[in-house]
Formats: structure tokens, sequence, C-alpha cells
């Protein structure tokens, strides 16, 4: 019987290794997997590339990561959040890597590995900084960008529910990189608020098929409120955003 | 002559009053979010966000705020009645792929031949892109809001960008607190001038070549 579902999300990490790249999902507060980072931090592994679409808010998940020194390279499109000291405090002081890449182009890159191609071109970012340095080619008169794919060693993703095949389902804008990221990875690991028997997932809705996906995980939901800050309050496990 | 600049919310209404019934549109952070909130109510315009919902509502109200519905500027929204969730790739294949009619950006500087630049201003600030680039290469018209000076005096129009650019030639329209001016082969074309303001002030404040619309006078 094929059973994806973990017991815990340190079971679920265990065997993250240090130098690793690690795909996390969520785009600001939304649909971050903050149990499966809180799990990354304890685990221990360091001299990480994370790849996130911001590089953290508060002091909660990707930027707990930061605050802990595991991340020698952040790749994302977005690392100015209003409360995102911990970020620009190491980038300032030349502790963290930054690569910025134009949000579709990450998206389209992480797309790319999951989809086996060996890179594309883009008019996003033709003649501007963020394209220095790399191939470019004129197609039908528009100058395009040569892009190659971003793979991940792991993707963290949440998810709402999943099942023991490892099908998942969203809500709502928390979907954001989610899917694109379970396909890109070598290890793909869901926490998800419920796991339902096979069967219960609609097949017709069903977003993310579990061949993307090696571990779900089960996490308790917590009972968030949207703060200014982008991030949900929590329990006691972290304090609010700002 | 005096003239009196207008207003962000009176530049939003005029944007707002231009996007066509049907028009699939994606509203900037920051300004460009304005415009949601004069949107005609006898039309269906399909608002668009870049973390995967096409149909975006208002705000909620206060205490029904959702956090796993926030929009690019990472605020509470709603979805309206056949609105769609989707994730990051489609959404993007929407912006990249020349499916949305209008984009409405807010910008540092535009210049006389359409190159954006709204991304960074450059030095020791934090470079932070999103889906600007995106936006700026792939939606079929780009709108630009703005306010037609800088707060040094300088005008925003400018003969060629000093800020990192965002994009090159792809600014169809600029909407300011003085005009609005469109960018064409010929050059730019400015029509709408607030009351009181003459083109040739216009043109001395911009800096740069502006032709005098032969249409719409003051609105």
């Amino acid at each position: 019987m094929i059973d994806k579902v973990i017991p815990s999300v340190e079971a679920a990490l265990a065997d993250v290794r240090d130098g690793a790249t690690i795909l996390v999902g969520g785009f600001g507060g939304a649909g971050v997997p903050e149990e499966l980072v809180d799990a990354l931090i304890a685990q221990g592994a360091k001299d990480l590339t994370i790849v996130n679409n911001n590089a953290g808010n508060g002091e909660v998940g990707v930027a707990a990561l930061l605050k802990a020194g595991r991340v020698r390279k952040i790749v994302c499109s977005y690392p100015r959040l209003a409360d995102g000291y911990v970020f620009e405090a190491l980038y300032r002081a030349g502790k963290i890597e930054l690569e910025l890449v134009p949000q579709g182009t990450l998206s389209e890159r992480m797309r790319a590995a999951g989809a086996g191609i060996g890179a594309f071109y883009t008019p996003t970012g033709y003649g501007t900084d963020l394209a220095k340095g790399k191939e470019t080619r004129m197609i039908d008169g528009k100058g395009h960008v040569l892009e190659y794919p971003i793979r991940g060693d792991v993707a963290l993703v949440k998810a709402e529910r999943g099942d023991r095949w490892g099908n998942l389902v969203y809500r709502k804008s928390a979907r954001n990189f989610g899917p694109t990221m379970a396909s890109a990875a070598k290890c793909t690991i869901a926490q998800v608020y419920e796991i339902v028997e096979l069967g219960a997932l609609d097949p017709e809705c069903i977003v993310t098929p579990g061949i993307f996906v090696t571990r779900v995980v089960k996490v308790p939901r917590k009972k968030g409120n949207w703060t200014p800050g982008g991030s949900v309050t929590r329990g006691l496990s972290g304090r609010a955003a700002a | 002559m005096s003239y009196t600049q207008l207003t962000r919310d009176e530049i939003a209404r005029r944007i707002a009053q231009d996007i066509p019934e049907g028009a699939y549109v994606n509203l900037g952070i920051g300004m460009p979010t304005l415009v949601a909130n004069h949107l005609p109510k006898d039309r269906e315009i399909f608002l668009h966000s870049e973390n995967g919902i096409l149909g975006m509502g208002p705000a909620p109200a206060p205490g029904s705020e959702d956090p796993d519905l926030i929009n690019a500027g990472k605020e509470p929204v709603t979805l309206l009645t056949g609105g769609a969730y989707f994730h990051h790739t489609d959404s993007f294949a929407m912006m990249r792929g020349r499916h949305l009619d209008i984009a409405v950006l807010g910008a540092f500087q535009v210049s006389v031949s359409g190159d954006l630049a709204n991304w960074h201003t450059g030095g020791d600030a934090i470079p932070a892109v999103g889906g600007a680039m995106d936006l700026a290469v792939g939606a079929k018209s780009v709108w630009v809001m703005m306010e037609h000076l800088a707060k040094s005096g300088e005008s925003k129009i400018v003969e060629r960008c000093t800020y990192p650019l965002t994009g090159i030639g792809v600014v169809k329209r600029i909407y300011t607190d003085l005009a609005v001016i469109d960018v064409t082969p010929r050059g730019l074309v400015a029509s709408r001038l607030v009351p009181g303001l003459a083109c040739d002030e216009l043109q001395r404040l911009s800096g740069v070549p502006l032709s005098p619309s032969a249409a719409r006078a003051a609105a």
C-alpha cells in the first residue's frame, strides 16, 4: 500500500542535507508552510539556498530561518517587505547572497525544471539590469533573455487537504507557488490541515496530482487573524508580525 | 492663469472611466490600486492579481479578512462571484502571454519612447522587482499612473530614464495629475490638461517635446 503520509514534520525533514536548494511556497503570508520551515530550523541543515517569492517578514517562517543563519543564498523576486528587517540586516552586512528574479521568470524557471525544459527565452527583463550577463536573442523582432531552470532538492509547500497518494488541493490565494514548486523538486513535502481518504478529493478538482508529491504531513490548523504585516498571528510558537 | 493638480483619486477616476467593459486588468501595487475604487458600477471589468486571482473584489469588511485571500500588495481582498483561483505559473502566463488587456503601473520615470523605470531607485535601496517586468512586457497596454513632477520638481517624463529600467518602449499612455499623455510613434501627445494649464506651460514643466492632441479638451 502506498502511503506518503509521514507522522511528523520532524520525520518529514530528517534527510535534508547541508547545502540543499529548498523551494519554499508562499506569497507574503499566504501559503507559507510555516510548520515545515520551523521544523527545518530545528533540523539544523545549513548553507541552504532558499527559493521563495519574498525573503521573509517579521521573525517567522523564512525570516526565522534567515535569522538562524542557515541560509547562504536566497533566490526571490521581492525581498523588500514592510517588516523584512531580518533579510535587510543580513543583506547589508554582506552575509547573504541575493539572486533577484522577475516573479514570472522565477515561476517559469521552476515550471521548466518540473517539465524537463532545458532553458527558455522570455522578453521579461530584456534590456534591464536583471538580464546583465545573460544570453539574449531577437525573436520576431523582440528582445528575449535566456533563462535556465531552478531545480530544488526539496520543496516545502502548504496545501489545504491531501490524501495518502499525495494528491493535493489548496485554499484560495494560498495556492500560489505550491503546484509549480511541487513539480520542480526531487523531494516535495506538503503540509496539509486535513488528510482524507482516497477518493474523497474530486478527481476533477485535484490541483497537484500525487506524482509530484513525496511526503504529506498533517499540521494543526491555527486560528489565524490577518495582520497588516501580511502574516498570520501565531500562537505560542511565534510572535505576531508587526 | 492658475490651475490645480488632480488628486490621486481624481487620476484614478479618469483611468477607471477609460477601462472598457470586459477588460482584463492588473492594477499595480501602490497608487494604481486606487483605480479599483472608481470602476464604473455598470461595467463588468475583471481584476487580476498576480498571486492567482481573477475577478478580485474589494477589501473585506473589518473582521472578515482571510489570510489566504490577499492581493499583490499583501492586503486582504475578496473574490467576486464568478472569480477564480489558480497557481502562479498560470497567473504569470496570463501576464506574460498577452492575455491582460491593461496593466496600470506606478512609475519613477517614463521616457519619451515609452521606456519604464518603476522597480528600483538604485543606490543602496534593497532591490525588489516582483511582477513589474512581467507586466511591463506582457500586457497588451501598459498605462502609467503617476504624479507629473517628482518631489524635487523635476519632470518624471524624461528624454532617457536615469533609474534602472523595467522595460523598453512598453508604456502606451501616462496619466498624471496634470494631463493624459499618449506615447505614439510620432512622440508624446498631451490631452485632457487640467483646467487653466496651457500646453506651453505643460511643455515647460515636462522638459520634453509634447504635442497637443487635436481632440478632447479638459475633462
